[in-house]
């Protein structure tokens, strides 16, 4: 087995709270982030719940206390945060970041600005600067400029909602290629009417509250977050005698290659992702100790993964959760958001309850974890599968 | 040893009409408005009709750039596929935005957002090459491409892939585009495109198009060039570019005496061109230069269309008139060097060598 790339640091803002104590504090007490939608004009409000946070734009530029020049976006404010809080904890918010490698991920960017002027823009002169945040790099771009990057690697993954698994994922390869020494990999969505409306059209919304891998489950909750992981060269730890928190071992992509938005039915890329990176970790099936599944609670979803955790563990699937019931799915953030759950698991030596649990699916004998269980943990893998068929598997490593 | 990358096969749509090759060593089309719609390949011959019409235009560019390079690099299946796109398609973002605003969130299909998510030109590759490999989308501006390249490069040098295929697209969106003339990306004054690049006004014209490129380690039947280094980074001053391109040849083991021609994305804003003019007042004083941008219109994605210009270029041993910028070649072009940024943000550099 490979010991795999240093995490050395870790930030996230999401429904359950601001930062990383404020996330496990909600995760060990079981308590969701799902409510009603307060911060968007939408029909939609009195009918599906959300995954919001609490803080407005104002706030969030306040804990950034001096954001960069912009025009910012709910989505850049929300990444600029989480960023920073992984930088603070790896003890790198003091040293020079212009060399400093960022690759983050989004779905829709700045759409919240978009709605909001899309014909604004025509008419009046106000908001034209924003007109730069249509392109979703901006969000990217504007994180950059506020930590002080400069001639760092900075990109912007889109695939979906498995974008912030696969910045994850590029980072660990480019420092295993040597290519860079520190990077911030991790992703960022916040709540739109695009999204909201997109996720509708497809029928796939909960009418109430998610319920991952229950026979009764009818769809997901959206959320929004941001988080990143600082990733570390070997050489990078050593010479400046950091402390990792775990490593990211093993990582694969995969596609299904058969439907635009629906995963197939027996899970075959995610099959294809969670092989591949126990193959990049050097580890075998019986070596994991507990899976973050996807999980989102769609009907077609859940079978799916469920499938495919069958076809990859046989009888013996690791205990399993899904957070989405906490944070909402959380779409280009999901993966990182997750990355992180993962990491406090390990450190907590405990597998967080999945919430809203009703009753186990009909096509399977899998059951998650309901209650806060403590239990070893050396081995997590965490599943994100997307539109496009987009499959990922990251698996971290105690550290 | 890290094993070579070689070019092996390429497509583009452009404003050009770059789909049929012949056409770069041609006339230019030339333009007098400000924003440039690629010149359609007979989409009917590329896409089975009924398919054709549910595509966006951004899909059936990029299918008809990944067919043409395919089909030269006589592959019939890729280990992966990793595309690059500034603004997604936009078109049908748009549209499902007009849809929500204009109807108040009623009456939505599903159709234009499902298109409109960055990554769909990527999976509908994945399904039509029955590629169940590694499938990335980078969305990051005009380092979009240059991403791609990136990671297309590195899967290869470590061995993950033997065949990948990369590109790049973006189309033009009417609402988007009306956009960039009230913030002023798009010059107010109409230049025609003939003298785009001597004007020194604020903003570029646009354009639109695919590159696509089939990258391996072993060359092929129509092998154009070996994609020596590329390297993409956030932000620099103008001041600093010559260090940047500097570093960049030595890493490679190259100075600048061993570049024969350079090709620049000048776009003719006078705000934003400072860094090539720097390199032409500096560093590539004496080289061959060229210039596309002229040619075809910015977009995110046009970095694509350096790149298949500058592997002509070495292929063909001889740059075509309509993209020489100054110095002509006194003899034979091995090595070419493409820089490009978009105002003043997300820069790039790439190497290319003659095989």
């Amino acid at each position: 087995m490979t010991k795999g790339v240093a995490v050395t640091g870790m930030g996230i803002i999401s429904a359950i709270g601001a930062d990383v104590p404020g996330n496990l504090a909600a995760l060990r007490e079981g308590r969701s982030g799902i409510g009603p939608i307060t911060r968007l004009p939408t029909h939609l409000a009195g009918t599906v719940q959300v995954g919001g946070i609490a803080l407005s734009d104002e706030d969030l530029a306040d804990l950034l206390g001096h954001p960069s020049e912009g025009p910012h976006t709910r989505t850049s404010l929300l990444g600029s945060v989480a960023a920073e809080e992984a930088l603070r904890q790896a003890g790198l918010m003091s040293v020079d970041r212009q060399n400093l490698g960022l690759i983050t991920a989004t779905t829709v960017g700045g759409m919240d600005v978009t709605e909001k002027y899309f014909y604004e823009y025509l008419t009046s002169d106000e908001h034209l600067a924003s007109i730069d945040t249509l392109h979703a790099g901006h969000t990217g771009q504007m994180i950059a400029d506020h930590l002080g990057i400069a001639n760092g690697f900075v990109t912007t993954i889109s695939t979906a909602c498995s974008s912030a698994s696969n910045a994850i994922m590029l980072g660990a390869r480019m420092i295993k290629a040597g290519m860079m020494d520190r990077v911030l990999v991790g992703g960022v969505d916040c709540l739109s009417k695009f999204t909201l409306n997109g996720f509708n059209t497809l029928m796939i919304l909960s009418a109430s509250r998610n319920r991952p891998f229950s026979e009764d489950r009818d769809g997901l909750n959206l959320g929004e977050a941001a988080a990143y992981l600082v990733l570390e060269s070997d050489a990078s730890v050593k010479a400046r005698n950091a402390t990792p928190i775990a490593y990211v071992a093993g990582y694969s992509n995969a596609n299904d290659a058969h439907h635009q938005t629906a995963s197939s039915e027996n899970g075959d890329g995610a099959t294809a992702a969670m092989l591949g990176a126990l193959r990049t970790a050097g580890l075998s099936p019986s070596d994991i100790d507990h899976i973050n599944a996807h999980g989102t609670a769609t009907p077609n979803n859940d079978l799916s993964e469920g499938r495919a955790f069958k076809r990859v563990f046989g009888e013996r699937v690791p205990p399993f959760t899904s957070t989405k019931p906490y944070t909402g799915h959380t779409l280009a953030a999901a993966g990182a958001v997750e990355a992180v759950f993962s990491i406090l698991a390990m450190q907590q030596q405990v597998v967080f309850p999945t919430l809203n649990f009703t009753g186990g699916m009909s096509e399977f004998d899998l059951r998650p974890i309901t209650k806060l269980t403590d239990m070893p943990l050396t081995s997590v893998l965490s599943n994100s599968l997307g539109f496009g068929g987009n499959c990922s598997s990251l698996i971290l490593v105690k550290a | 040893m890290a094993k070579p990358v070689y070019i092996n096969g390429m497509g583009t749509v452009t404003a050009q009409g770059t789909h049929d090759p012949e056409r770069l060593f041609g006339g230019p089309v030339l333009y007098d408005a400000d924003a440039w719609h690629a010149i359609a390949p007979d989409y009917s011959k590329i896409i089975p009709g009924s398919e054709a019409r549910r595509l966006s235009t951004g899909m059936k560019m990029s299918i008809a750039a990944t067919k043409a390079a395919m089909e030269q690099a006589g592959v019939e299946r890729v280990d992966a596929v990793i595309t690059g796109t500034g603004m997604g398609c936009i078109r049908d973002s748009e549209k499902f935005l007009r849809a929500i605003l204009d109807n108040d969130e009623q009456f939505l299909t599903p159709t234009p957002f499902i298109q409109s998510t960055h990554n769909s030109v990527a999976g509908h590759l994945a399904r039509m090459l029955a590629c169940t490999g590694y499938n990335f989308t980078y969305v990051h501006g005009s380092n979009s491409f240059a991403s791609s390249v990136i990671d297309g490069r590195m899967q290869l040098r470590n061995g993950d892939a033997e065949v990948v295929l990369i590109g790049g697209v973006d189309e033009l969106g009417d609402h988007s585009t009306e956009l960039h003339r009230r913030n002023g990306h798009i010059k107010g004054k109409s230049v025609p495109s003939a003298g785009l690049l001597v004007s020194t006004t604020s903003g570029a014209l646009f354009g639109e198009g695919a590159g696509f490129f089939v990258l391996g380690t072993v060359k092929g039947p129509a092998t154009h060039a070996e994609l020596l280094a590329v390297k993409a980074w956030h932000k620099t001053g103008a001041e600093g570019i010559e260090q940047h391109v500097l570093d960049f040849l030595r890493e490679n083991g190259l100075s600048p005496g061993d570049v024969d021609a350079v090709v620049l994305g000048r776009n003719g804003d006078g705000d934003h061109d400072g860094y090539y003019n720097k390199l032409d007042q500096g560093l590539f004083k004496q080289h061959t230069q060229l210039a596309y941008k002229h040619r075809t219109g910015e977009f995110h994605t046009v970095p694509t269309f350096a790149m298949y210009l500058a592997a002509r270029v070495l292929e063909r041993g001889a740059v075509p008139p309509a993209y020489l910028l100054k110095n002509p070649p006194s003899g034979t072009i091995r090595t070419i060097l493409q820089y490009d940024q978009y105002r003043s943000v997300d820069h790039n550099l790439t190497l290319l060598r003659k095989c």
